[in-house]
């Protein structure tokens, strides 16, 4: 493994991060049309819980002003999650053209986890804005003022939603990571992606908050990877974690981090000892 | 050959053509399923916290979520042609090998694949569909199989008609939009609740625009045994899967206006 060179030179990793972003930035259309979908997506499932909380008067896990800006959040960072294995990833795959980038005197993985942040970050931020716009400050103007995106708590709540942010960046890039490597290994990228979106979607967080689950599986769901992508830092923002608890939400973050990154970076060095370049 | 027997080589072709790769249908069934089936865990969890919602129960949502779960199901199944219309036959020119042939240009495309991996969808509808009916005590009697029927066929009309609208608007944009997935994905999801617990802007929007109330909260309603909650008469509830034909019928005349509107774009 060529991991010695990457702390000797930062720069190619930086280099290739910053493209991968100006060039998603491009994708104007896409971002309109997904943040239309996500708008429409948001205000069902805002309507949904205001079905339930009215139909009860038990004592729910988090309130319903807390429910709307968890979904609102959920929409807004939606194209964060590792929903499926980077398409320029899958593209090279097919041409033969990785077998160009294992002739860089770079570390592969780091090389594709970083253009991996890149493409993520660059088609979250647009998304994210508009999406704040819309929810935080337009639906209060046109009088929907219960159904907008909330403020964080505090200012602890919004320092500690910072980082877990970020984590979920790191973390989000190291599982597509994972998804990029079963796609070199083999050769297609419909198996893993169709594996990955129920778990993302159940164990996220992303169907419903993972609170609403049974409460003796609580402890189970706050450990596991998937709940750094949407629950921990959801909770952090409306102060459902906070002090002690929030940290531990980042720290499991990282956590999970570094176990991904680790494992991923065994699997690539034993898939790429077996590579077979495709095309020519 | 008549169009009917035309379609069914057409499938027989496309389903021999998926299973020489018994693995990938395999598992993009299984996937089909499991990536709807944890929504409905979603949606078990919320009733165990809940209760109930306006005053239905989880069977009775079950019976809403799962018709038009099937019902898209078969749409989702048989549109493929019309889903990749955009990038596959119009940005491409292919299109104008389909206009040379002596057949309905229509008929071409719903015959371009049948997903069969769709089964994944249609076995989970069809799952929670029967959760729903014994949870509910649905009392099946020939009317209610045969409404039942008619609102699946309404349904999967509608969702079709849908695609067509889709692929209509790619004469003139040329690339595929994807915002019809608002209204098949989205109608899918907010079809799976009983439209009354909505706002009334967006309820009537899926009643009178895109008419997915029709062919799914009306006449279920009927086979739950319910008098409607806005006040449509009862007659009215077993008739409207007929409105997800009529819808489909719309959307071929438009498509029709579409076809004579295309200019090749030569490639």
């Amino acid at each position: 493994m060529r991991g010695t060179s990457i702390f000797k030179n930062i720069s190619p990793y930086l280099a290739v991060f910053r493209m991968r972003f100006l060039l998603m930035l491009q994708y104007r259309t896409a971002a309109v049309a997904g943040f239309a979908t996500q708008c429409w997506w948001g205000l069902l499932k805002v309507m949904v819980f205001a079905a339930f909380y009215r139909s009860t008067i038990a004592h729910q896990p988090i309130n319903f002003t807390q429910v709307v800006t968890y979904t609102w959040l959920g929409q807004a960072f939606l194209v964060l999650l590792p929903w499926n294995s980077d398409p320029e990833v899958v593209a090279m795959v097919r041409t033969g053209d990785v077998s160009y980038d294992r002739l860089r005197p770079l570390d592969t993985y780091f090389f594709w986890y970083v253009r991996a942040m890149g493409w993520m970050l660059a088609r979250v931020v647009p998304r994210a804005a508009m999406m704040f716009v819309m929810a935080g400050l337009i639906l209060p103007l046109v009088g929907l003022g219960n159904w907008r995106l909330g403020f964080p708590t505090g200012i602890e709540a919004a320092l500690l939603f910072a980082p877990a942010m970020f984590s979920v960046l790191l973390l989000s890039s190291a599982m597509v990571m994972l998804l990029n490597i079963a796609v070199v290994a083999t050769m297609n990228e419909r198996g893993s992606n169709q594996l990955m979106v129920p778990l993302v979607n159940i164990l996220s967080g992303s169907i419903v908050p993972l609170l609403f689950f049974p409460d003796w599986i609580q402890w189970l769901l706050f450990i596991q990877p998937f709940a750094g992508l949407v629950d921990i830092p959801y909770r952090i923002y409306f102060g459902n974690l906070s002090g002690i608890t929030a940290i531990a939400g980042v720290v499991q973050q990282l956590i999970w981090t570094a176990i991904l990154l680790l494992i991923g970076r065994r699997l690539m060095a034993r898939v790429m000892s077996r590579l077979e370049v495709q095309g020519g | 050959m008549n169009g009917a027997r035309l379609y069914g080589r057409y499938v027989g072709a496309s389903i021999r053509a998926q299973m020489q790769y018994p693995a990938s249908f395999l598992m993009l069934t299984t996937g089909q399923f499991t990536i709807t089936f944890v929504e409905f865990i979603g949606l078990w969890s919320l009733f165990r916290r809940f209760g109930q919602v306006d005053g239905w129960t989880i069977g009775q949502i079950a019976v809403f979520y799962g018709v038009v779960n099937i019902s898209f199901a078969i749409a989702d199944a048989a549109t493929r042609g019309f889903d990749v219309f955009g990038t596959d036959f119009v940005k491409t020119g292919t299109f104008d090998r389909l206009l040379l042939r002596p057949r309905a240009t229509a008929l071409q495309l719903l015959g371009y694949e049948l997903r069969v991996n769709r089964i994944g969808r249609l076995v989970q509808g069809l799952v929670v569909l029967g959760i729903g009916t014994s949870l509910s005590a649905i009392d099946w009697d020939v009317s209610k199989v045969f409404l039942l029927l008619a609102t699946v066929a309404g349904g999967a009309a509608l969702f079709i008609g849908i695609l067509v609208l889709q692929a209509t608007l790619a004469f003139w944009t040329v690339e595929s939009l994807e915002v019809a997935n608002i209204l098949t994905y989205g109608g899918v999801e907010a079809a799976e609740y009983p439209l009354d617990i909505y706002s009334r802007y967006f309820r009537d929007f899926l009643i009178f625009v895109v008419p997915i109330g029709c062919v799914s909260y009306f006449p279920v309603e009927r086979l739950l045994g319910q008098v409607d909650r806005m006040g449509a008469p009862n007659w009215m509830l077993a008739v409207s899967p007929i409105v997800g034909f009529i819808f489909l019928a719309v959307s071929l005349g438009i498509w029709q206006f579409g076809v004579r509107h295309y200019t090749s774009t030569g490639s």
